[in-house]
């Protein structure tokens, strides 16, 4: 991905009529999104950013800045808003209280129901919805396991779980074809 | 002292040792373990995808919890965040349990909020006490200089979980001193390992631990001390792919907490899975 991480910046003027100014009450509406209008950008999210640290690229005070003016479409489809480490760094030392890693969710969230599902977490999301775990194999993990006096994993009774997770909107969010 | 072992979906696949050490650990200090069955993945991973499955899918292992009438004790930090803002969140947000709730009742579980989760630090903290670890300490670990990567999960955000001071987590580094293995400080020692972006960008992933292995290297610890499988994977196996990607060589071992602990009340490397690890630990152990 390094090579096609795509910059939220944006080099021309913009005009008005490229702005969505409900994008942010959009943001506000998803849990953990509430507090994106008290950023008062001083950048200290990027300054502490483990990821920022190892990428220029990545600028979390820039994500909040183009949400707060309305770049909806550059900011979903962007694909820095993927490589929040939720570390919670950011969390943790926002000067205005704004919990970063949540809004970085609810802004993943929002572009998921968008179509523009990151292929690594829709991978991830099948398999959970699939089995329950991330990982499969159990019998090759179990013989491990076993080897070491450790008992089996758990069996996920999956006819229940998929009872309760396909109540959710699941599915259909990890049936997205991917980057719209 | 009875708890429900979660040990989540990392530590069958990669960290048995971990689990391992951890079921002997807790043998010497009177914790009983008990197998978790049918728990689904805590959560985590979904909440990127959709915040509302991620929580239904903590829900249900709570659910589970409740229904066996324990505590759950974890391994994972990933797992323990995730399963406790989730608990937080369905008692104190009505709306949201009540939704949560008809979305359980498909599968006739209802979360009532009874069962709480720990991590297993906050087992030895609390519940143990660090007087009473230290009357199991046979085998001072003096010889040992070690540093801690506690990583970013047990302790943020710190409003959530209520660990320990993030900028300072003094409690999470006494139980270094308990072992008596010399404990010292590094540069970088708050930064993230950078697991968890090695699915989205691994070589970005890479750059961040190779930050935090160069400088732990500069104090010439023996170990690194670990406390979630996650970033334990990533410092440990992972420094195989640091050589391929960049050419540098740290072998510094990582070692669980668990095995450190269990190395000072006298189990041997085998009993603790020592050998399990990818980073040769001999080195190590000849010093003990």
């Amino acid at each position: 991905m390094s090579q096609k991480i795509r910059s939220l910046s944006v080099n021309e003027p913009l005009k008005s009529t490229q702005l969505d100014p409900k994008f942010k009450y959009e943001v506000a509406k998803e849990p953990g999104g509430e507090g994106l209008g008290y950023c008062f950008q001083c950048g200290k999210c990027t300054a502490t950013c483990p990821i920022r640290r190892v990428e220029s690229i990545y600028k979390p005070r820039q994500i909040l800045r183009a949400a707060l003016l309305g770049l909806r479409e550059i900011v979903l489809s962007s694909d820095v808003i993927w490589l929040c480490a939720t570390c919670f760094s950011c969390t943790e030392r926002c000067p205005q209280g704004v919990k970063l890693a949540d809004v970085m969710r609810a802004i993943r969230n929002i572009a998921v129901r968008e179509g523009y599902i990151h292929p690594f977490f829709q991978a991830q999301g099948k398999m959970i919805s699939e089995i329950g775990r991330i990982f499969e194999d159990d019998e090759f993990i179990n013989e491990q396991r076993a080897d070491l006096g450790l008992p089996p994993v758990p069996i996920v009774n999956l006819e229940e779980f998929k009872k309760i997770l396909d109540s959710t909107k699941i599915k259909e969010l990890l049936a997205s074809k991917g980057s719209k | 002292m009875k708890y429900l072992l979660f040990s989540g979906c990392s530590i069958p696949q990669k960290e048995n040792a971990y689990e391992l050490s951890a079921r002997k650990v807790s043998d010497k200090l009177g914790i009983e373990l008990v197998d978790f069955k049918g728990a689904n993945c805590c959560g985590f991973f979904l909440e990127s995808v959709d915040h509302l499955s991620a929580q239904v899918l903590a829900a249900r292992d709570l659910c589970l919890a409740e229904e066996a009438g324990l505590d759950i004790v974890t391994l994972c930090t990933g797992c323990f965040g995730h399963l406790t803002k989730t608990r937080n969140h369905l008692l104190e947000d009505d709306k949201l349990r009540d939704r949560v709730n008809k979305i359980l009742k498909k599968g006739n579980r209802e979360f009532k909020g009874s069962s709480n989760v720990k991590h297993f630090t906050q087992i030895l903290l609390d519940e143990i006490g660090t007087e009473k670890i230290m009357e199991t300490i046979t085998r001072p670990l003096n010889n040992l200089k070690v540093v801690t990567h506690w990583g970013c999960h047990i302790l943020k955000p710190s409003d959530q979980l209520h660990i320990d001071n993030p900028e300072n987590p003094e409690r999470l580094n006494s139980l270094i001193k308990l072992t008596k293995a010399e404990f010292v400080h590094y540069m970088e020692e708050k930064l993230c390992c950078g697991a968890p972006v090695l699915g989205v960008d691994e070589k970005l992933s890479l750059k961040i631990l190779r930050e935090k292995l160069a400088s732990i290297q500069k104090v010439k610890a023996d170990a690194i001390i670990t406390i979630c499988p996650f970033c334990h994977i990533h410092l440990d196996l992972n420094q195989l792919s640091i050589e391929e990607t960049f050419s540098e060589i740290y072998e510094i071992p990582v070692l669980h907490y668990t095995q450190l602990l269990g190395l000072a009340q006298g189990f041997s490397p085998d009993e603790l899975g020592a050998y399990e690890n990818r980073t040769p630990v001999d080195d190590l152990l000849e010093k003990i």
